[in-house]
């Protein structure tokens, strides 16, 4: 087996990934990016509507040009790329990672290891919902995939399950390749996807987006034939005799995207409601040979956001490749009311500023953001599930922190 | 070599897969024909896929006959046939004193049906083994022989074997007929027909199973109604690690065994099965429902605690045939040479390499009294799938070593390489399906998530066709309908 010893070693080429090997390259480490697909830029590749960008170039681009971005950096900059490996190992004890390529196996003994291993989407087995296993139920994703990449359609008529945002993109996507797109039902009494995706893959086409409703069964044996929805209440009670049928020979699955660590999970701590790595504001795991960053940690919104945390994972990680000690005073953080999904969950008192990111968990008209109690507040209009907000942490914060002796840093969103 | 007797099986579910099997080690030309495009994809494919102990089929009954003999034998099966088997041992767990003589009884019946070293496990015992089980357990009746297996795998290395030995496969044909003939003897096979041609033959072993009472009356034997009996299922993600170790069984209604617990070859936990009896026209109702799943999570939340639901990966049931008697029908009729291998409910699949030897050494050599040759040139190896240790590196050096394609893994959840789908298709998988029971590719915690279009891909390139005429598995399952605009 191939040794390669080395200051870091990147696992994943998506958004996350490609922004930190870039970053540590800056840095001066030695950087290699493996990645299990032909080519990295991961789920943006088949992206191709617009949107990306906003927050880090200050324009719009669509998938593949967010993507290429990076990849023109990591060309000029000659970084190892290593593609088609896939890590078959991480071992936390000897500090080195195997992969498998089509040229063997590749042991990697690095200095930091950062972990960009993105999100799955949640498949429909996992629903539970009854009825049969027919042909035509894809999530948003492999749908994507099939129209942008292979150029085939799933179906004829579709229904979309949850309203995240690539089920809004595929509505549109598919409408515009001559489908019929009978509706989106949405669990939840709040859409899981962004306020100008609505607009503009939804109501724009006339696909009605049903609030507090789900599908409850699907039928045909061989392909989809229909499926039966069900309206809930907002405490996602079903609704008795709210049942209607839909024929449709395809269903599109938008019900989330899980944090994917099945590599490290076994010797680092996972958050249950972020459902991914519990990082620090340095990005380090609960593991100190192991950061993270992007929807491994937790599911943002915006690719923006997971190149950001990349960038701020790197910084860190070269620190403790040039020796510097990343070790102080870590604070706890505790979810006050209305939070729900929120990272890091330790904040380092050192001299160092990073960004709480903070999903809330109900629609609010105004909202006051707290952290502390003391450390700063923020007030937020129209704060929505779909949309996280990030609240920057100053040196000048940290001073607060310290000079109020906070043993742990309450985070919460308040009516007012 | 005239003088081979045909015989025609009609059914490759594990029963039929195994019968034809077990005929190419004599004189006969066998053809072996199935409706579905694959093997193991009736009743064979949704079921707690247990290698039961055969301790607690009533003494007299004929699946009390072959139980403990079926399950002595999968040892065998599994070194020669290469699928996966492992003896787990089985429990069946008492809550409450008044169930505890339930276990005495279980002892004193596997005694007499000659199931070894079963023997009464305290609660200490059972929660060594089985850290989640509710520890108000008060004791348990194990029986070390039971074991777990994929019974698709056996149907399916059953019929790569036999076809290795000669015997002509013909998936994807539904027998639409019967023909028999009126002699001096009586009424005797003159042949098959199906959708797709007629097959001449001497011997029709009917191994259809919830159609086989249809497949006799198109002959005019006698076979017993069967109605179907729907199992629902829960299966979890093996990332939550061996909660159960062993099958656990609650003490057992009169309806069924009960609601199982149970680890799965490959490591996840299976757990079910409901016990729906269906109306005779409900034969392929394998929906799940509702109240079904409901019950699989209450009752088996009653024996083990902790079960993470969250975690599931996949929901389904199964038919099994059942019928008035509650027994299984193996044996002739009044045509000659149209045998019943019917109304396999549990245990079948256990009992089905017993069945098979049973039906060759007895059924047709004793009762049909046709004379068995044995077949010099049969060879019972058939080479195992390629597997890789997820935990043994070492094994995938060498494999890529020898093929580079063991370097591309492509279903990521389960670990499953493009050489191994290709070995598949290779072999015989011709929709997703078969590939995914094969390899279990998209078998996993993402159902195809990452996995589905490549294997499409793979699947389209190796049987060069268009993707979009590429099956999920039989019927009209095609995976996309056509192509976005130029």
């Amino acid at each position: 087996m191939k040794t390669i010893k080395l200051d870091a070693l990147v696992i994943g080429g998506g958004a996350g990934g490609m922004a930190v090997a870039v970053e540590l390259t800056k840095s001066g480490c030695e950087t290699i990016l493996v990645e299990r697909e032909e080519s990295t830029g991961g789920v943006l590749n088949q992206c191709i509507h617009n949107g990306f960008g906003l927050h880090v170039f200050e324009e719009e681009l669509t998938g593949p040009e967010y993507a290429d971005r990076f990849r023109h950096q990591i060309t000029e900059q000659a970084i190892n790329i290593h593609s088609n490996q896939f890590v078959l190992r991480v071992d936390p004890d000897k500090r080195e990672v195997i992969t498998v390529g089509r040229e063997g196996l590749t042991c990697y003994k690095p200095t930091a290891l950062i972990m960009t291993t993105g999100a799955r989407e949640r498949p429909f087995s996992n629903l539970r919902i009854p009825g049969t296993r027919p042909a035509g139920i894809y999530t948003a994703g492999v749908a994507q995939r099939f129209v942008n990449l292979q150029n085939y359609l799933p179906g004829k008529r579709a229904f979309v399950l949850g309203s995240g945002d690539i089920g809004l993109i595929m509505s549109r996507r598919m409408t515009l390749e001559g489908m019929e797109v009978a509706g989106v039902a949405e669990l939840m009494p709040h859409s899981g996807g962004l306020a100008r995706n609505i607009v503009q893959c939804l109501d724009d086409y006339d696909i009605p987006l049903m609030l507090s409703t789900s599908v409850v069964e699907v039928r045909g044996r061989e392909r989809l034939e229909s499926i039966t929805i069900m309206d809930f209440t907002p405490d996602i009670k079903p609704i008795p005799g709210t049942e209607r049928d839909i024929d449709v020979d395809t269903l599109i699955l938008s019900v989330g995207l899980l944090p994917q660590n099945e590599l490290v999970e076994d010797f680092t701590q996972l958050d249950p409601v972020n459902k991914g790595l519990r990082v620090d504001s340095h990005q380090r795991t609960t593991h100190p040979w192991i950061f993270a960053a992007g929807n491994n940690v937790t599911v943002y919104d915006l690719v923006d956001f997971v190149t950001l945390e990349g960038i701020e994972a790197a910084k860190s990680a070269a620190r403790m490749i040039k020796g510097e000690d990343l070790n102080c005073r870590k604070i706890p953080v505790e979810r006050g009311q209305n939070v729900g999904a929120i990272t890091p969950l330790e904040v380092c008192l050192d001299e160092l500023p990073f960004k709480f990111y903070i999903r809330p968990t109900k629609n609010i008209n105004k909202a006051k953001v707290s952290i502390g109690p003391g450390v700063a507040n923020t007030v937020k209009l129209g704060a929505k599930p779909s949309e996280m907000i990030d609240i920057k942490i100053t040196p000048k914060m940290k001073e607060k922190i310290r000079e109020l002796d906070l043993n742990e840093i309450k985070v919460s969103i308040e009516e007012v | 070599m005239g003088e081979k007797q045909s015989v025609v099986v009609i059914g490759a579910g594990v029963v039929g897969s195994l019968i034809a099997r077990e005929l190419m080690k004599y004189n006969f030309s066998v053809t072996l024909i199935e409706r579905e495009e694959d093997a193991g994809w009736g009743v064979t494919k949704a079921n707690s896929a247990i290698i039961h102990g055969g301790y607690d089929d009533p003494p007299g009954t004929v699946r009390g006959e072959f139980a403990a003999r079926g399950n002595e034998l999968f040892t065998q099966y599994s070194e020669e046939l290469g699928f996966e088997m492992k003896r787990i041992g089985s429990y069946v767990l008492a809550f409450s004193e008044e169930e505890l003589p339930h276990l005495k009884e279980l002892e004193e019946r596997a005694e007499e049906n000659g199931v070894p070293n079963c023997e009464i496990h305290g609660k200490d015992e059972i929660l060594k083994r089985n850290p989640n089980v509710n520890p108000e357990v008060k004791a348990g009746f194990w029986c070390p022989t039971a074991g777990i297996t994929e019974p698709w795998m056996v149907a399916i290395a059953g019929v790569e074997n036999a076809v290795l030995n000669g015997m002509v496969f013909k998936p994807g044909e539904t027998v639409t007929d019967i023909e028999t003939v009126e002699g001096e003897g009586g009424t005797a096979i003159k042949g098959v027909r199906t959708d797709k041609g007629f097959y001449e033959c001497d011997i029709v072993i009917n191994a259809a199973g919830l159609y086989a009472d249809k497949i006799a009356e198109m002959a005019g034997a006698d076979c017993p109604e069967l109605h179907p009996r729907k199992g629902e299922y829960i299966l979890l993600d093996k990332k939550i690690g061996p909660v159960v170790t062993n099958v656990l069984f609650p003490v057992p209604t009169k309806v069924s065994k009960g609601v199982l617990v149970l680890p799965t070859v490959d490591g996840g936990i299976l757990m079910g099965p409901t016990a729906e009896d269906l109306e005779r026209d409900r034969k392929e109702d394998t929906a799940t429902t509702a109240d079904g799943l409901r019950e699989v999570v209450q009752k088996t939340s009653d024996m083990v605690v902790d079960l993470p639901i969250s975690e599931t990966v996949k929901t389904f049931a199964g038919l099994r045939p059942e019928s008035p008697q509650k027994d299984f029908t193996i044996g002739t009729t009044s045509v000659w040479g149209f045998v019943n291998a019917a109304a396999m409910r549990s245990p079948g699949l256990t009992a089905a390499p017993a069945i098979a030897r049973h039906i060759c050494t007895r059924v047709l050599a004793e009762d049909l009294n046709v004379p068995l040759k044995e077949n010099p040139d049969f060879n019972p190896k058939l080479d195992p799938y390629p597997s890789l240790p997820e935990d043994d590196p070492s094994v995938w050096a060498e494999m890529v070593e020898k093929d580079e394609r063991y370097g591309n893994v492509v279903c990521v959840c389960n670990k499953v390489t493009e050489a191994q789908v290709i070995e598949a298709i290779r072999r015989g998988a011709r929709t997703i399906d078969g590939i995914k029971f094969r390899t279990r590719a998209s078998f996993g915690r993402c159902q195809g998530g990452f996995c589905l279009p490549k294997l499409a891909q793979i699947l389209a390139d190796e049987l060069n066709i268009p993707l979009n005429e590429v099956k999920q598995r039989s019927g009209e399952t095609k995976l996309l309908t056509g192509r976005v605009r130029k």
